[in-house]
């Protein structure tokens, strides 16, 4: 990164002014359908300014885990297809599209956002595997955020496929939902310079120092965090950065209503 | 008789038939199959007597000579720097036109350009493979430093960049903002950070609507609606003082499609 | 039981319905989205830039590269398991090779254009659905070709000769099922994809490739309106 470059960039954020003329703390036009792949159980596109995410929910059964016998499992996935950004390449998946997928995974698990006892089918046999596929279709940033506001439409979305002799039957889909009793938010604060921001395009996250998600639920508790980027962070950053992340929650859980 | 089955002006797409019969003539963007003209590019059809060609509207910048255009500096070699000039192909910019300086045989070179470093250069020699030579040396050719780069359809250029530089002088006058345009469609741009926006927002909007009719006007109202003062009158004096001229070259004037 | 109406309704010569956009993938330097029925594909084209590693440059030309992929939720079954099968790497060649005789890379030696095909949801007919779209993307990223390449599929379901199979016609069960996708050169009538699963005769093959040409033609319009609606 140019030095001379990222200076110039940092003076202008001092101002509260964004390369593409947005406030620090200011989202771009957020849009969230439901319902969009017939294929999937459940299903949302989420689109933030040029970012455009696809997440396709996807029921199975299963056998449970050896030690959680009478819980259903819940399975997050993501992948940086090239198709949604030139510098992204095809192989194998990067560690950054395991973070993304890991990150808004604990988002979900460790909140008990969905209660997975109820997905048990038959003890120790049979259980309800939820898979859940995050595909970003145009990436400019901020894929975590939307990326999970996106799994938890596609969650609210879905619906149990009935069972025909202990098997699913896709061509008939019940009007059984999911068991979801909370709405976790995620939220990544961007550090660039002495500057805190939020919804970061592409290129801002390029000259990211450091940043924090933070996973928050309705009762403004947390439920995950990942500190990522370079630098470090001290304990009064972090503070100022879940004030912004709890801030900012309230706004984006509007749009699972 | 020949029949002319599109309007001059109108888009056209690949396979799109454009004349029937013998009468007109392909030329860029047009091919003849049989009797038929037509299309295997997207662009704006232009009529000239017999002759059917098309301007095109999008695709990747590939290098022509005497284009000024803006670089990337991505590797130091033995005896000159890698560029990147934003296309399928790299320049290299050998030692002895980095500078009109001598410079010394086994100097540190990134003491002149190093990784990174945004230039304005010139393309002087592309050969049949597309290697390319760039040099520094030449008016208005130089190091940038601040501001920032942002990139638009090379095709688009021209629009940008209007009749005699009109539409950029136009965007400099209204934001006092500081605007390189190479022809490799990066464009770099220094002022204010909020005139900074407005410049990047109307040069976006020259981009998308750059096959329009009256395309002046429409951003002439666009920047009197969007205008905020300039605060920093040294701007706006630097501006005034650096002639706009020097930094195309004759080929870009050429090049402008000027207004309908 | 011979199939004398269609289990969708459709005529024997019509498509399920068609939507094509061009432009949809904002850092591509083309892109195109095209869904027929509940099959869609996007596609994005990146390039022509630099290729790597060398050996794979081609100094009189330009490579083109196609990449097929169906997301993990776009099949009517089971979750598809991410990254590449034999299937997806199979459907990727044709796909180029469909593609090739009409795309002109002569001026970009050495380099390389990347087309990836991506499917959020099919019912049938995917790899036509993806060429469909790539040659939207192929043309929006300004790339010189004769023309748009155009796909759909025909073949036969019990003895009645159909166009564009969907998921229940190729299982159907009261009699033959053949599955024919067809890629086409609209201006020169010359097929660049031809595959086949099932049973057909030689007769109403014909009659097959016969009455696919003129659905062909018209899904050839949609494509390039989309690429003028982008300019609207």
């Amino acid at each position: 990164m140019n030095k001379d470059f990222k200076n110039h960039i940092e003076k202008s954020l001092s101002k509260n002014i964004r390369i593409d003329g947005r406030k620090n703390d200011e989202f771009r036009k957020i849009t969230v359908e439901t319902g969009i792949i017939s294929t999937a159980e459940g299903s949302a596109r989420v689109t933030c300014g040029d970012t455009e995410v696809i997440v396709g929910v996807k029921l199975d059964i299963g056998k449970p885990y050896p030690d959680k016998l009478d819980e259903g499992v819940l399975m997050t996935g993501a992948e940086l297809y090239p198709l949604s950004n030139p510098e992204f390449e095809s192989g194998p998946p990067r560690e950054e599209s395991i973070e993304i997928a890991r990150v808004i995974d604990r988002g979900i698990r460790e909140s008990g956002t969905i209660d997975v006892k109820k997905l048990c089918i038959e003890a120790g046999e049979k259980v309800w595997m939820i898979n859940v596929d995050i595909a970003p279709i145009n990436m400019d940033g901020n894929l975590i955020d939307i990326g999970a506001l996106a799994v938890m439409a596609a969650l609210k979305d879905t619906k149990f496929p009935e069972l025909k002799d202990g098997v699913p039957d896709y061509k008939k889909i019940s009007k059984k939902k999911l068991p979801i009793s909370k709405l976790p938010i995620e939220i990544t604060i961007l550090k660039i310079g002495d500057t805190f921001l939020v919804d970061p395009t592409y290129s801002e996250e390029k000259l990211t120092d450091a940043r924090l998600t933070v996973a928050i639920l309705e009762d403004d508790s947390l439920c995950a965090m990942q500190k990522g980027g370079e630098e470090p962070l001290t304990q009064e950053s972090i503070m100022k950065m879940i004030d912004i992340a709890i801030k900012k929650s309230k706004e984006l859980r509007k749009f699972l209503a | 008789m020949g029949k002319l089955l599109v309007n001059d002006k109108d888009i056209v797409v690949p396979g799109e038939i454009i004349a029937e019969g013998m009468d007109f003539l392909p030329s860029t963007g047009t091919y003849r199959h049989k009797d038929n003209i037509l299309a295997d590019k997207v662009g704006l059809l232009s009529v000239d007597g017999k002759v059917l060609k098309t301007i095109a509207l999008s695709g990747k910048y590939l290098p022509s000579r005497n284009d000024t255009v803006i670089g990337r500096v991505i590797d130091i070699l033995m005896s000159g720097w890698r560029i990147d000039i934003n296309s399928a192909y790299t320049a290299v910019l050998p030692l002895q036109e980095a500078s009109f300086d001598y410079i010394q045989k086994g100097a540190d070179l990134s003491k002149f350009f190093a990784l990174d470093d945004y230039v304005v250069g010139k393309i002087i020699r592309v050969t049949s493979q597309n290697l390319v030579d760039f040099t520094m040396k030449g008016p208005g050719l130089r190091k940038l430093y601040g501001g920032r780069i942002i990139s638009v359809s090379p095709t688009k250029v021209p629009r940008i960049i209007g009749k005699q530089g009109s539409m950029v002088s136009m965007i400099k006058d209204t934001t006092g903002c500081k605007i390189t345009v190479g022809q490799n469609g990066l464009i770099w741009i220094e002022g204010e950070p909020e005139q900074e926006v407005i410049t990047v927002n109307t040069i976006r909007k020259i981009e998308r609507e750059a096959h329009k009719n009256g395309l002046t006007e429409e951003i002439k109202s666009y920047l009197d609606k969007n205008k905020i003062e300039i605060k920093n009158k040294e701007f706006k004096k630097e501006t005034k003082e650096e002639k706009p001229k020097e930094e195309r070259t004759k080929k870009e004037d050429d090049e402008s499609q000027g207004e309908q | 039981m011979a199939y004398n109406k269609r289990l969708d309704g459709r005529k024997f010569d019509e498509t399920r319905e068609i939507e094509a956009k061009a432009g949809v993938i904002k850092k591509a330097d083309g892109s195109g989205y095209f869904r027929i029925g509940k099959t869609s594909a996007y596609a994005a084209v990146y390039g022509p830039k630099e290729l790597f590693p060398k050996s794979m440059q081609d100094p009189k030309t330009g490579v083109l590269r196609c990449n097929y992929n169906m997301m993990p939720f776009s099949g009517a079954g089971e979750r598809v398991r991410p990254g590449p099968s034999r299937r997806s790497k199979e459907i990727s060649m044709v796909t180029k090779t469909a593609l090739l005789p009409v795309v002109d890379l002569t001026d970009y030696p050495n380099a390389v254009v990347d087309v990836f095909i991506e499917l959020p949801q099919t019912d049938a007919g995917s790899r036509c659905a993806g060429i469909c779209a790539a040659s939207i993307a192929l043309a929006d990223a300004g790339i010189r070709m004769k023309d748009v390449v155009t796909a759909v599929s025909c073949g036969i379901v019990d003895k009645q000769v159909v166009i564009d199979l969907d998921y229940a016609e190729e299982a159907y069960e009261g009699g033959d099922v053949a599955d024919i996708p067809v890629a086409m050169i609209p201006s020169t009538e010359e097929i660049t994809l031809l595959q086949m699963d099932g049973n057909i005769s030689r007769e109403n093959l014909k009659k097959a490739l016969e009455m696919v040409k003129e659905p062909l033609k018209k899904i050839a319009e949609i494509q390039r309106k989309a690429l003028k609606d982008k300019y609207k």
